[in-house]
Order: structure tokens, then sequence, then C-alpha cells
């Protein structure tokens, strides 16, 4: 110390390297030291403001005299994204589905937490994006992007069915009807399906299967010309997609044992109550209805769907 | 050591420390008062400084009601006069970033420091704010007795204007940066009624201490210290560059006028008068030869170019020549210089890219994508749908109705979702969700291209196409 270096005048450590080499012993910047202690003293603070302590022998901690916690900072954010979606949310409640899925905003809106929603509660069964799960026994929960409906494809229908769930329900056959029977109505639903169209008066080979159709009780459920009834839920046989597996086999299955009827071989389909369930709230539940209908498969509440493909442009 | 001995050691290490000896580093110890003087680069530099004031009053300019130039940082848009630009486009501010960039480098390369000297905002600012003091406090010697004489209150009047003056020049720095992001007349408005929001008065406040220390108080120690343009542009020059230079064949060896008359050998034109660093903003002297201090500002030549007159020599002692001019080398023309033709190059194709960008805006943007889970729906009827989510940028100023329609696809296809026409918002994104339906004997592929295409209703030239896929089950 205070030997000074021979050059520069400026004192030195004192302590000298190969010869000629030493270290200066000039005083940091004024703005330096101001700096650093300023960075000692913001350390003091933060240390008795935020929590910083830990005392292992409890397993708590010093809490800080600011009362800062994470979760409360995470609930002010939160505030910030409901003060957001309040608006939104606000007009939700007390809409029909029907007017959500009308107001353009509206139904971008829903679009969006919608996704969410029916990735939580729903893609479970119904596959993300509703396009169905299947099983070993084929189709475990229908497609959703479709536009066969059992239950009706209106928005209303769409709704009704989250809130209330559905059961579908069809009496085991095995011992009202004989096996060939069911084979000959297995064979006549199946040709309808295929073709489109009632083909027993021309194919012989299906006559035998409409007599069974008719005269037993499939009618009663399915109507007679076999285009079921949304309102109990009985599927429409003649179009080309099938709830359950729809080989002639499959088919005669389903028939055989039923769909919940208690048959330990019946077929089973049970969607429950998201409502009574108090998984979901009611805004939640149109919302989930309005999300369903925009798959594509949505049925408009007043023009048949022909009429509007009708009127639409027509690449060439 | 004897002068021969020094002569051999120049070009080794040791040589640098001896020339460390007589190099004279400038840091910031003493305010430089520098010398105004007239003369044709000192008008120049008046001229181009002045440039400046665009950026105080163009954000006034309206045009169709607008500001004509707004860089609308809340709304993602930038104005200029008819034209708007979304992020979108914004690859051309990288072009004209490069652009801009190789202009620099360019007229460096040829003629030093251009930029520094003449157009620099730090140039520009502490000559006004130099040209204050002078006014307020007196010429450069009056200054420098005024900053060494003890406080009394004519001292603290005029440093007391001198400031206040600054912290004028200085807030209105940082409004007018603000008023070219947000609308001039609001922005008034706002800060009158000390309305600004945070990020608002931060910027503010930022720009005026900012403008204050930097064009106030540390002057030339920012082109020293703190630029890095300074820097790279030093590197710039070669010994073909033209620059502010003292012709040392000429000049020395230097003497005093005086002597000169008493007919003294072999004495050079440079009199030693020292007016050159007089008048030198960071105070180098431009005879020690180019060096980082320089910004070649031209005001020595100014200066040289008078006593010149005065003693009844050429004008010239001190002008732009380049190194090998100096030193008796030929010297090649712009074209022989490769560095600048590369330059040159890359300003044009950035300049090309600019140009095509902004005549290929066009008005409307369309980009399709397909949903992918599921890539296709059968429907009771036997049909094949796709869904696809069109997303439309409307960059015209007003919301406009689309129609779809599609190209190519499967025969007897059909659009749902489009059966009238769809809003598109202005300025921002829309999206909406469109169904195509095909019969499913009439697939032939898997993949089926399939061109879509939206189209204003109100101005059919308002259009856009985007190839995409239509995806069937295999045939």
């Amino acid at each position: 110390m205070s030997e000074k270096h021979d050059v520069s005048g400026v004192p030195t450590t004192g302590h000298v390297w190969d010869d000629d080499l030493a270290d200066f012993t000039n005083q940091p910047p004024k703005w330096w030291m101001l700096g650093l202690t300023a960075s000692a003293l913001f350390v003091v603070v933060y240390w008795i403001y935020y929590p910083s302590v830990p005392f292992a022998s409890t397993g708590g901690f010093f809490k800080g005299t600011g009362g800062w916690t994470a979760i409360k900072e995470m609930e002010a954010d939160k505030g910030e994204v409901d003060a957001v979606r309040g608006k939104f949310e606000a007009r939700l409640k007390d809409m029909t589905p029907a007017a959500i899925l009308a107001d353009n905003e509206l139904s971008e809106y829903v679009k969006r937490s919608g996704k969410v929603l029916f990735g939580d509660n729903c893609a479970a069964c119904h596959g993300q994006n509703g396009v169905g799960t299947r099983d070993k026994e084929g189709l475990f929960a229908p497609i959703l992007n479709d536009d066969d409906w059992l239950y009706g494809g209106k928005i209303d229908n769409i709704h009704e069915t989250i809130t209330g769930g559905r059961q579908g329900m069809m009496v085991a056959h095995k011992d009202t009807l004989k096996e060939a029977q069911i084979v000959d109505v297995a064979k006549y639903v199946k040709a309808m399906s295929d073709e489109g169209k009632d083909k027993a008066d021309a194919d012989p080979a299906v006559a035998a299967g409409k007599k069974v159709f008719m005269e037993s009780d499939c009618t009663a459920c399915h109507g007679p010309d076999a285009k079921g009834m949304q309102a109990m839920g009985s599927p429409n046989l003649t179009d080309k997609i099938w709830r359950f597996d729809g080989s002639v086999e499959g088919i005669k299955r389903t028939t055989t044992y039923g769909v919940n009827s208690g048959d330990p071989q019946a077929r089973v389909a049970v969607m429950p109550s998201f409502k009574k369930a108090g998984k979901l709230s009611d805004a939640e539940i149109k919302k989930l209805a309005v999300y369903v209908y925009k798959f594509g498969g949505g049925q408009a509440e007043v023009a048949a769907a022909p009429a509007v493909e009708a009127a639409a442009p027509v690449a060439k | 050591m004897n002068k021969e001995a020094e002569q051999k050691e120049v070009g080794t290490v040791t040589g640098i420390y001896q020339e460390f000896e007589t190099w004279q580093v400038n840091t910031g110890g003493s305010t430089i008062h520098a010398k105004r003087m007239p003369g044709f680069f000192r008008t120049v530099k008046n001229y181009t400084q002045s440039l400046w004031l665009l950026f105080f009053l163009v954000p006034y300019l309206r045009w169709n009601g607008k500001q004509a130039i707004l860089f609308d940082i809340a709304n993602r848009q930038f104005h200029f006069f008819n034209l708007t630009i979304l992020p979108q486009d914004i690859w051309m501010l990288s072009l004209l970033l490069l652009l801009l960039a190789m202009a620099l480098f360019a007229v460096t390369s040829v003629a030093s420091r251009v930029w520094c000297g003449y157009f620099c905002f730090q140039t520009a600012w502490t000559d006004w704010y130099t040209w204050i003091e002078d006014k307020v406090e007196g010429p450069h010697h009056a200054r420098r007795k005024l900053d060494a004489a003890p406080w009394n209150l004519e001292k603290i009047q005029k440093k007391v204007i001198k400031h206040l003056i600054w912290m004028v020049i200085a807030l209105f720095t940082g409004i007018s940066f603000s008023i070219w992001f947000v609308d001039a007349f609001d922005y008034w408005n706002m800060l009158v009624h000390f309305q600004l929001p945070l990020v608002g008065w931060v910027v503010l406040i930022a720009f005026f201490f900012g403008t204050y220390i930097l064009a106030g108080l540390l002057r030339e120690q920012v082109c020293m210290w703190l630029c890095p343009y300074a820097r790279i542009q030093g590197v710039m020059t070669d010994s073909q560059t033209i620059l502010p230079t003292y012709d040392f064949n000429r000049g020395e060896p230097r003497g005093k006028l005086h002597r000169k008359a008493e007919g003294s050998a072999a004495q050079g034109d440079c009199i030693d008068c020292y007016q050159c660093v007089q008048v030198c903003p960071t105070g180098v002297d431009i005879r020690d030869g180019q060096q980082l201090g320089c910004i070649t500002c031209g005001l020595c030549l100014d200066a040289c170019d008078s006593i010149m007159d005065k003693v009844g020599t050429s004008r010239g002692l001190i002008r732009y020549a380049s190194l090998d001019e100096l030193e008796g080398k030929p010297v090649k023309k712009m074209y022989q210089h490769p560095r600048t033709l590369v330059y040159l190059g890359i300003i044009l194709l950035a300049f090309g890219g600019i140009v095509y960008g902004l005549t290929h805006l066009g008005s409307m943007t369309l980009k399709v994508v397909t949903e992918r889970q599921p890539l296709f729906v059968r429907m009771s009827d036997g049909s094949i749908q796709n869904k696809y989510e069109f997303k439309v940028l409307n960059k015209t100023d007003k919301d406009l109705f689309v129609t779809v329609t599609a190209e190519g696809g499967v025969k007897d296809q059909i659009i749902l979702g489009a059966e009238k026409p769809l809003l598109t918002h202005h300025g921002r994104g829309t999206s909406f969700t469109i169904f195509v339906k095909a019969p499913g004997e009439n697939i032939k592929r898997e993949v089926t291209p399939i061109e879509f295409r939206i189209q204003s209703v109100e101005d059919p030239l308002i259009a856009a196409e985007y190839n995409t896929k239509f995806n069937g089950p295999k045939p």
C-alpha cells in the first residue's frame, strides 16, 4: 500500500509481479459506489417487504410486511381476464342458445370457451372436435359433426340433450322374434341404408324382412318408413350412419339384445345429465350447445336443410 | 533514447505506447466551448440540420381527416397518407432498415461520417443547444470566463435562462417524438389535461431527460464513448474515402506568421493559429490526422479557409481529401471502389423489395385452415363434408361484405356457411367457418385440390384466393 507508480503517480497496492506489474488502488467512481449502496438498501427492503426467510423447524416462513402472496397475484390477474369476459358473460346469461347462435360476435366468443369445455367434459366419449370414439363393439359415442341426430340437431335439442342427458332404449327381441326373423329384418334395414330406399317390393330377398318389420313392434319406435323418431331417440334406419355396428351381424345383435334393455349382452348408450351432476353451469351448457351445433351438423330452426343447400352458390 | 532509436521502434509494441503519449483523449473533464464561425460548411450544416424541423412539424399534417403519418401502435397500423400498412406487411420495414443502414455505409465509405457531421440528431441538438448558450452567455471566450467565475447573481441568471430554454426544447422533443405514435391533437389534449397513460409519461420523461442530458451536458462525449455508430463508421473509411484532412505536405513545418515574415527557412502554410481547434465541436486537432473524435462536420475547413484568405494564401490547407490523394498515390474512381458498389447493390435490392411490397400490398388477404380432426365427415346421405376456417384480413378502411366461391374440388360440391355475403371488419382479421359438402360417389381421390376465392360485394376488384385441399375417404 501507499507506494506510487513511477510513471502515473497513482498509488499501488505495493505488490509487484513480473518485475514491473502492479495494481492501482483507484477508488471506484462515485456513481458506482452510490449504485452499490442503493442496491444493498434495496435488498434489505425487499427482504422485509416480501416473504423471504423459510423456517426449517416449523415448516413456515417469514411472510413479509407487504402481504404479497402468489395466490393474491393470480386472483388479481384472473380479475383482469374476467373483466374482459364479463361483458360477454353478462349478455349470455339471459339469452337462449338460439339467440346466441344468431349473434355473430357472441358465437365467436363461445367458440373459444366452448372448445375448452368440450375438451374437459365431452371429448372423453365424443372425441376431440366430436369425431366420436370407438371400442371393440364399434362406435362408443355418437359422432357430433355429422347431420344425423338421434334426438334432433336443432340448437334447442342439443341444449336439452346436454342438460338432461340421454339414455337409449330398445327392448331385446330374443324372446319375441325367432332368430331367422331377426336375420331377415336385419337384411331389410341394411338394404334400405345401402340403397337409400325401400327395396322390398322389387327384391324378394328382403321382402320377408319387411313383413317382420311391419308386423312386429319395430314400427312403434322406428316408424313405418323406418326413419326413426327423434322425440324418443329412435334412429333413422334408412340413412348411411349407424349408431352401432351397421353390418348384418351387428344389426342382428342390436335387435336380439336391445339397447340398455337390462340384458347382459345389450348395447349400452348412456349420456349423463350435465346439469344434474352439477358439473356445468347454465351458461356453460349454452356455450356447449352452440359449440356442438357449429361442428357442422347443426340443423337450422326454420328452413329445411335441402332448401338452404339449393340457395348456396354452387361451384363450377 | 536518441531520435534514431525512437524512429526504429515505431511500429513495434513500444511504438504504440509512444504514440499513446501524444493522444489527446477527451474524457469530458472540461466543457468544450467551440467558436462559431460563418462559412460554406456552416451553411450546409444549418440546412441539413434544419431537416429535423420535420420531426417537430410533420405529425401535425392531416390527410383525409386523419394524421398523415402515424405509427399507430395501439391499433397496430402504420398510416402513410392514403396507405395503411398492417403488421403483416412489416417485412418491408426490415428492408427499409437495411436500405438505411446500407445508405449509411455507402456514404461513409465515400465521404466518411457525413451522417455524424451533418444529419445526426446528437450533432443537431447539441449545435442548437450551444447556439442558445452562445446567445445567452456570450461567445466562447466569455463562456469560458463565466464558467470559471465565482457564482453571482448574473451567472445564476444566465445559467437559469439557458437551462430553462434547454428544458423547453427537451420537452418539445419528447412531445414531438410521442406524436408520431399517437394522434397529435389527441396527445396535446391528454397532455394539457394531465391524462396521458403511464407509458406516455414514461416516454415523455425519458425523452426530456435524454435530450437535456445528451445534448446539453454530455455533448461530444456521446459521440466519443456512447455512440456505437461512431465507431462503426470510423472503421468503414479507408484510404480512398474523402474526409476533412489537414494537408501536411503543404502545412508543415507549421509556425507563427511573424516568423514566416522574418523569412525563416522552409516554413509551411500552417500558421499555427489554432482556429481549427477553436471551432471544433468535439475539441480535436484535425492536424493530428483522422481520429475517432472527428465527426467530419467541416467546421475546421471554414475556419482555416477564412484564415488562409486573410494571410493571402490559397484555400484548402484543410480540405475534403483522401489519404491516397495526400500521399500522392493515384486516386481511384468511384467505380473502382468495390465496397461502395456492393453497398449500392444491396441498396438497390432492398429498394426493389420495398417497391414490390408497396405495389403488391393488396387490400385483402385470405388464409384458409382446413379442419384436421376430423379431416372429413360422412353425412347421413352419404356425402362427404369438409370444414374450413377462413381468416380474412381486410386492409381497407371500411367494413366489406364478401362472397365465397371455389374453383376445382369435387363435382357437384356445395358451399355451406356463405349463403349470404359475410362481413369482414376493416383493419383487423375476421374469421368464419365454411363447409364444403360433396356427393360421396363423385370423390375420385383422397385429396382433391380446391381454390377458394373471396370477393367484395361492394368492389369486385377487392378479392383474394387461397389454394387448399378437399379431403375424402379412399374411393
